[in-house]
């Protein structure tokens, strides 16, 4: 039986959510129901979407928001807290030892192949420091939680994790609606994220920026399906949203395309995969990205976050290793615990996984967003049996891990207060300092019994609350 | 402000200005269409001809009020149809979305998609209270314009946009007229011209506010003159004229770089400042209209390359 965080073991709900318990009491399923509709509308209208890749249909659907926030204890985010920010830390060490010395490879803690064949490796970073020392600027990890004690690290993303602007428009959301919710101030605010942002990028500016550097963020384009991110973010950060044709490189520096004329640009966020980034650099058929902008960074003429090749870190091929870094680099024991693997490019662990994928759920190693996963108990001999030759024609592009109990939060169902299974997704910020607000994006499988939590699969979303003391 | 920025809120302000005059400009296809008599006179296809649809036409023989709903309201591929107008609008708007404010973005995104699931029959039946639909999607977003956004850049490009877009659509109206019936001298007392030349009014909300300046009698240059001279109607080439030139100015002092808009924009002015007094109409209405509409196109490709879009 899943943890299910409104009770406790004797069935009694639990202090934190003692607020969120007495509202949904007073305020009665039909009226909570109502008030659900209501939000959906606001979200509409404000035009918050999220579009799905391969999937046809809607370009601009919703994703459904669920009215009961999940709430974390003070206790339970002190921890949460620390775990993150040391994972973070190590996860940035280590992108900075593969693009130099390679220390923890020459410690034989990880195979060396497993970094240089893998496709997420940049050679062309090899040797250059990065401002700070930072790649990964905006870390986002998967946590999920299977018992009252247990949080677990389910993957890292290190590139540009997504889904930040749910975490704020969701309070935002809530704080509209419900306002008699916050007024006794036992929530702890996430609305400083963006603010923080900017300093954390701020803080990596290139070192030839005299002054206030200029950030901007860089989208692919209203055809996104993040797009609705990238400009809300440029919006609360009251800087530019341009698009790789509004940018261009001369002497080493690149600017942007205004009415006035070209002006310099020291810091991108950057929410283009590195292979659009500079058809010079990377794949010279991309129509995306901006010529001479990878020379651009090398020469320390503008900054990148975040920094090309930081997808190494968050490859769930190197996932299993994050422990050993943690050790290796930090000297300390992980706080986050990471969750059992099975990396089917090892012969071992391959044979186990195929004589026992009915019972584990399966993933490429390089996918990403619940695409191309085997959730063996849930499926059907025929489909297991086509996974298991996908695996064998690939074996390194899979790993297996055993079927979580994930913890179930409540969610408003068609029956009343109803258990989901959800997972955690906080946003660690690394600038000169790092920053973690306390909050983050809740993704809760609206299906009865469902694991995938998923936006493109159906997913949605709640609001985070770490309460305050 | 990037280049990318002022060119959307620029072509966004005028695709909102285009499928209100379009939805204008079928109302007074309508009226004419109306006059007995009128199944000689082609009014529906002058409609296409001054939008530069004919090419959607998928018959031969006069054009019917059912083409020009599908041409004009419906048809996804027609970039002057009110359909793609208000999709473009939307998609330029999605594209600058942090140079909006909250309720500008609300006036565009609400029941944007109500024409796409619109069939031609429902569209048919439905044909007025459609078209004022329009209307009043682009007074929303008029509104949230004028109560809402910073007197900055931006607004300037918005307004130089709309007005761009209004002038050109008051003188495709002029150009339907022509086209239906050769203006006569007289003046019009009643009868089928009157009708028409009221109509023109009638489609730019300006009957009354005519009255107002020209007293009760309808003559074809005093609606002429109202339409294209007159500075105080906010629908007259003039006003428009007038708007583009202040808000380019005031580009022109922040950033430069608009000598030649400026100067186009001048020589549009002295044509309509000499064409008072019925002038426009003996000079030929017809040439006077095209010549405007030459410069205000001459206009819109020296924005772009003034503001380097």
């Amino acid at each position: 039986m899943a943890f299910y965080e409104l009770h406790d073991p004797q069935g009694a709900v639990r202090e934190c959510y003692a607020e969120v318990q007495r509202w949904i009491q007073a305020t009665g399923i039909a009226g909570l129901r109502h008030r659900s509709a209501e939000a959906e509308a606001i979200f509409r209208r404000i035009g918050i979407t999220f579009a799905v890749y391969g999937e046809g249909g809607d370009p601009e659907r919703l994703i459904p928001f669920d009215l009961l926030p999940r709430v974390f204890s003070r206790l339970e985010w002190q921890r949460l807290d620390r775990g993150i920010r040391q994972r973070a830390q190590a996860l940035n060490a280590f992108l900075f030892d593969v693009y130099h010395r390679g220390e923890i490879l020459r410690a034989g803690l990880i195979p060396p192949e497993l970094v240089y064949q893998n496709e997420a490796f940049r050679p062309e970073m090899l040797g250059f420091d990065p401002p700070g020392r930072v790649y990964s600027h905006i870390v986002g990890i998967d946590i999920v939680r299977t018992g009252p004690d247990t949080f677990e690290v389910l993957e890292d993303n290190c590139r540009t994790p997504s889904g930040v602007s749910y975490m704020l428009e969701n309070r935002e959301i809530m704080t509209r609606m419900f306002p008699e919710l916050f007024s006794h101030g036992l929530v702890t605010p996430v609305d400083t994220y963006p603010a923080q942002l900017l300093q954390s990028m701020k803080e990596v500016a290139p070192p030839g920026c005299k002054g206030d550097p200029v950030v901007v963020v860089l989208t692919p384009g209203p055809l996104n399906s993040a797009y609705y991110e990238h400009s809300f973010l440029a919006d609360l950060m009251g800087i530019e949203l341009v698009e790789p044709a509004d940018l261009f490189v001369d002497r080493d520096r690149v600017w942007m395309k205004t009415i006035a004329g070209p002006r310099a640009v020291d810091v991108i966020y950057r929410r283009i995969d590195d292979e659009y980034l500079d058809p010079l650099a990377f794949r010279p058929d991309s129509m995306l990205g901006v010529p001479g902008l990878f020379h651009a960074y090398r020469a320390g003429g503008v900054t990148l976050c975040s920094a090309p090749g930081a997808g190494i870190a968050d490859d769930k091929a190197i996932y299993v290793h994050v422990p050993d870094m943690i050790r290796f680099y930090l000297g300390e024991a992980p706080i986050l615990g990471n969750i059992p693997t099975w990396q089917c490019g090892k012969p071992e662990d391959r044979a186990y996984v195929l004589a026992h994928l009915g019972e584990l759920v399966a993933k490429e190693t390089h996918g990403s967003g619940g695409y191309g996963m085997l959730i063996g108990p849930r499926a059907s001999p025929a489909a297991i049996d086509a996974y298991a030759h996908r695996i064998l024609a690939d074996p390194g592009g899979f790993i297996a891990q055993p079927t979580l109990e994930l913890s179930t939060v409540p969610t408003l169902g068609a029956e009343g207060v109803v258990r989901r299974h959800a997972d955690f997704r906080p946003y660690c910020l690394v600038g000169s300092e790092m920053r973690l607000v306390a909050g983050g994006l809740t993704r809760v499988a609206l299906t009865e019994g469902s694991l995938v939590v998923n936006s493109s699969q159906g997913g949605g979303v709640k609001d985070t609350w770490v309460l305050r003391d | 402000m990037l280049s990318r920025t002022a060119e959307n809120l620029f072509w966004m302000a005028r695709y909102i200005e285009r499928a209100e005059s379009t939805a204008r400009l079928i109302t007074m296809g309508q009226r004419m269409a109306l006059l007995p008599g009128s199944d000689f006179l082609d009014e529906w296809g002058s409609v296409l001809r001054v939008t530069g649809c004919e090419a959607f036409l998928d018959h031969s023989g006069p054009a019917t009020q059912a083409d020009i709903v599908r041409i004009l309201l419906l048809e996804p591929d027609n970039p002057s149809s009110i359909q793609s107008c208000l999709v473009r609008a939307r998609a330029n708007a999605k594209s600058v979305r942090t140079a909006l404010t909250q309720e500008m973005w609300e006036a565009l995104n609400l029941s944007w998609r109500r024409l796409e699931d619109c069939s031609l029959e429902d569209a048919g039946r439905d044909l007025s209270p459609l078209l004022d639909w329009v209307k009043t999607r682009a007074s929303m977003f008029r509104g949230a314009v004028d109560t809402g956004l910073l007197r900055n850049t931006g607004y300037d490009f918005i307004r130089i946009g709309g007005g761009l877009e209004r002038a050109q659509m008051t003188l495709r109206l002029l150009e339907v007229k022509y086209y239906v019936l050769l203006p006569e001298t007289e003046v019009v007392g009643g009868g089928r011209d009157h009708y028409q030349w009221t109509s023109v009014l009638h489609a730019l909300s300006g009957s009354r506010a005519y009255h107002h300046v020209y007293g009760g009698v309808h003559t074809p240059w005093q609606i002429t003159d109202f339409l294209m001279v007159n500075r105080t109607f906010p629908r007259s080439v003039t006003f428009c004229v007038d708007q583009m030139g202040w808000h380019l100015g005031l580009l022109a002092r922040d950033y430069g770089g608009a000598e030649r808009c400026r100067a186009t924009l001048g020589e549009l002015s002295d044509l309509l400042a000499a064409g008072g007094d019925g002038a426009l109409f003996q000079r030929g209405l017809h040439e006077s209209v095209q010549q405007c509409l030459a410069l205000t196109n001459r206009l819109a490709s020296e924005i772009a390359e003034a503001y380097h879009f």
